[in-house]
């Protein structure tokens, strides 16, 4: 990848992320580190692997994108907003009375949201039966699904991965975020998942693990996966729980924070510093 | 409404009748696709699957999944029905249909198969006497207790078409034929079976018989009673269950299922308001289910014609007590 391509995605990157700090101060608490975590992989997805058309988010023959850990809604929304699919004022409405951006994802609320997640491995599931459906469909279009790794506790991403390999799901790509923690603490503490990309492969999965939080890494790894060929993919993304915002990366406890709207602003400026 | 009731049983099993239709509709229909859970050979449609793969999915013993595939299936137009055994077809996948299906607005057909006491020899695990319940809490649900093999197709034909969630429970073996070849049975009116002044039987499922049995039992004793079959549990038909309900002061409810939470509950909150009839129940008494022939398990746990008529008797001539 280019130094100005790679340039570009950190910078939508840093944007989303931005955007993530205005859905938060609004309402003074939000699932952030999850969040922050997915931004780059969002960043590249959006801007270099995904169709899609904002004026048309019901276009048949767009790009699908499930996310599973339903609760990065905020860092999905940001970066709807910022490719138009809805004014970015519409941020600050987050999880306000009537608002049509929930905690988690919702295809019936929100321009842009292919599915409804929240309760944890439901979304493998749904994005295994959405890539089914294109391919019966006859459409060349990707099913993009991501997954946490503590939702990897769910045995029904399991099963989901068994029907996706003996179906032969390859144009299905789950991206795991490996970002180590989860509600309570440590992924390794609470239900040691072990060697996750081991895992995947063995359940049939074209599997690949590369730093989640770098936008190069992650294009060459998706760039691989438009092959086809008669395996679902799986990118292992080792990335940090609130990557980008030292305060929150730091934090002891980040999966969902309640902070002043001081910090979230002090966050937010901190971030627009590094804008160019 | 064309009926042929006496009592006599359809020599045709559900079983074979229901994969029959299924793929029938998705021979008409090229938007429907069938999946199961490795249960297709108890309703014989696994030759017609293994010669139609992306049309009839067996997606192993994988239930969560299953529904979950079929709600992604929905996402992209499709009209999956889905088939496993009551018991996984409800309680095993219940945040699955709740969410996925319900919640996501993502149409599909649920069916499960051996309700209640129908699951006679795989005994209490696979015995759902609340099946019914679960569904009834999942808003604008569709629920339907097939009475026969004419019921059966009709219903099926139109959940297919209809939107929301849509759970049919059937037993698999024979049935008492009650409505006549072709009869469509449109889903939400209450069918009126015998007209009476004295009762009313609100029945669903296997207990539209019994009901129809202790109708003719009550005649001998001289009390008119009628029979309603209110199939469609939700959503319900109030304005017949009323409309009986005060014309004869008197009701009995029948289910294949736990008195709490299905059509007796149904029922009593959609009459609750009304102040027009006593009402009692001939269905389970808050257990589990347990093995054994379904003619046991009907009397093991009250669900035949004797239990309508002696509850009937008490509503009608509380004195004779």
């Amino acid at each position: 990848m280019d130094a100005v391509k790679k340039k570009e995605l950190e910078r939508f990157a840093l944007e989303i992320r931005i955007g993530m700090m205005e859905e938060f101060k609004a309402r003074g608490f939000g699932h952030v580190g999850g969040s922050l975590s997915v931004a780059d992989v969002l960043s590249v997805l959006y801007k270099t692997q995904m169709r899609f058309d904002p004026k048309n988010p019901a276009w048949p023959e767009r790009d699908k994108l499930v996310c599973s850990k339903g609760h990065a809604g905020p860092a999905i929304y940001a970066t709807l907003a910022l490719l138009g699919y809805f004014p970015y004022e519409m941020l600050d409405t987050l999880n306000q009375p009537g608002t049509k951006l929930p905690s988690h994802c919702d295809r019936n609320q929100t321009p842009g949201v292919d599915m409804t997640t929240g309760s944890l491995g439901q979304g493998t599931s749904l994005a295994c039966g959405m890539a089914l459906g294109e391919r019966l469909r006859g459409r060349d279009t990707r099913v993009f699904l991501i997954v946490g790794d503590g939702e990897a506790d769910e045995g029904q991403v399991w099963e989901a991965c068994m029907f996706a390999s003996a179906k032969k799901l390859s144009n299905l790509v789950l991206l795991l975020d490996v970002n180590g923690k989860q509600l309570d603490g440590c992924t390794k503490d609470i239900l040691d998942t072990l060697d996750l990309g081991a895992k995947l492969k063995a359940f049939g999965f074209d599997t690949v693990s590369v730093d989640g939080n770098d936008v190069a890494a992650l294009h060459e790894a998706l760039e691989r996966t438009r092959a086809g060929g008669d395996k679902p993919y799986a990118i292992v993304m080792n990335t940090i729980k609130g990557k980008g915002v030292p305060g929150v990366e730091n934090a002891k406890s980040n999966h969902s924070m309640t902070v002043p709207t001081e910090q979230w602003e002090a966050w937010q400026q901190e971030l627009i510093a590094q804008l160019d | 409404m064309k009926l042929e009731y006496d009592g006599t049983m359809d020599p045709r099993l559900f079983k074979k009748v229901l994969g029959e239709t299924i793929c029938a509709l998705a021979t008409e229909d090229p938007d429907v696709i069938y999946l199961d859970a490795d249960l297709m050979s108890c309703i014989g449609t696994c030759q017609w699957s293994f010669d139609n793969p992306t049309r009839g999915i067996n997606c192993g013993i994988a239930e969560a999944n299953m529904i979950g595939v079929a709600c992604g299936l929905a996402a992209s137009g499709y009209k999956p029905i889905v088939h496993t055994f009551g018991p996984f077809a409800s309680r095993r996948v219940f945040d699955q249909v709740f969410l996925s299906a319900g919640y996501a607005k993502n149409d599909i057909t649920v069916i499960g198969t051996d309700p209640g006491v129908c699951a006679s020899f795989n005994g209490g695990t696979h015995m759902p006497f609340e099946d019914v319940a679960l569904y009834r809490t999942i808003p604008t649900a569709t629920i339907i207790d097939i009475t026969d093999v004419n019921m059966l197709i009709s219903v099926l034909r139109q959940c297919k078409d209809r939107p929301g969630v849509k759970y049919i429970r059937v037993g698999r073996k024979q049935s008492a034929k009650v409505f006549a070849d072709g009869q469509e049975t449109p889903i939400g009116p209450a069918i009126p079976l015998k007209d009476g002044k004295d009762v009313v039987i609100f029945a669903s499922g296997i207990m539209v018989h019994e009901a129809m049995q202790a109708a003719k039992q009550l005649e001998a004793d001289g009390v008119d009673a009628a029979v309603v079959n209110v199939f469609t549990i939700k959503p319900l038909d109030a304005e017949t269950v009323k409309k009986f309900a005060k014309a004869t002061g008197n009701v009995v409810v029948t289910e294949n299922h736990n008195r709490i939470g299905g059509l007796y509950s149904a029922v009593c909150e959609t009459l609750a308001r009304e102040n027009c009839a006593k009402i009692d129940v001939v269905a389970v008494n808050d257990e589990y289910g347990e093995v054994g022939p379904q003619d046991y398990l009907q009397k093991r746990f009250g669900l035949t014609a004797g239990h309508i008529r002696e509850t009937a008797l008490r509503l009608v001539r509380p004195s004779a007590e």
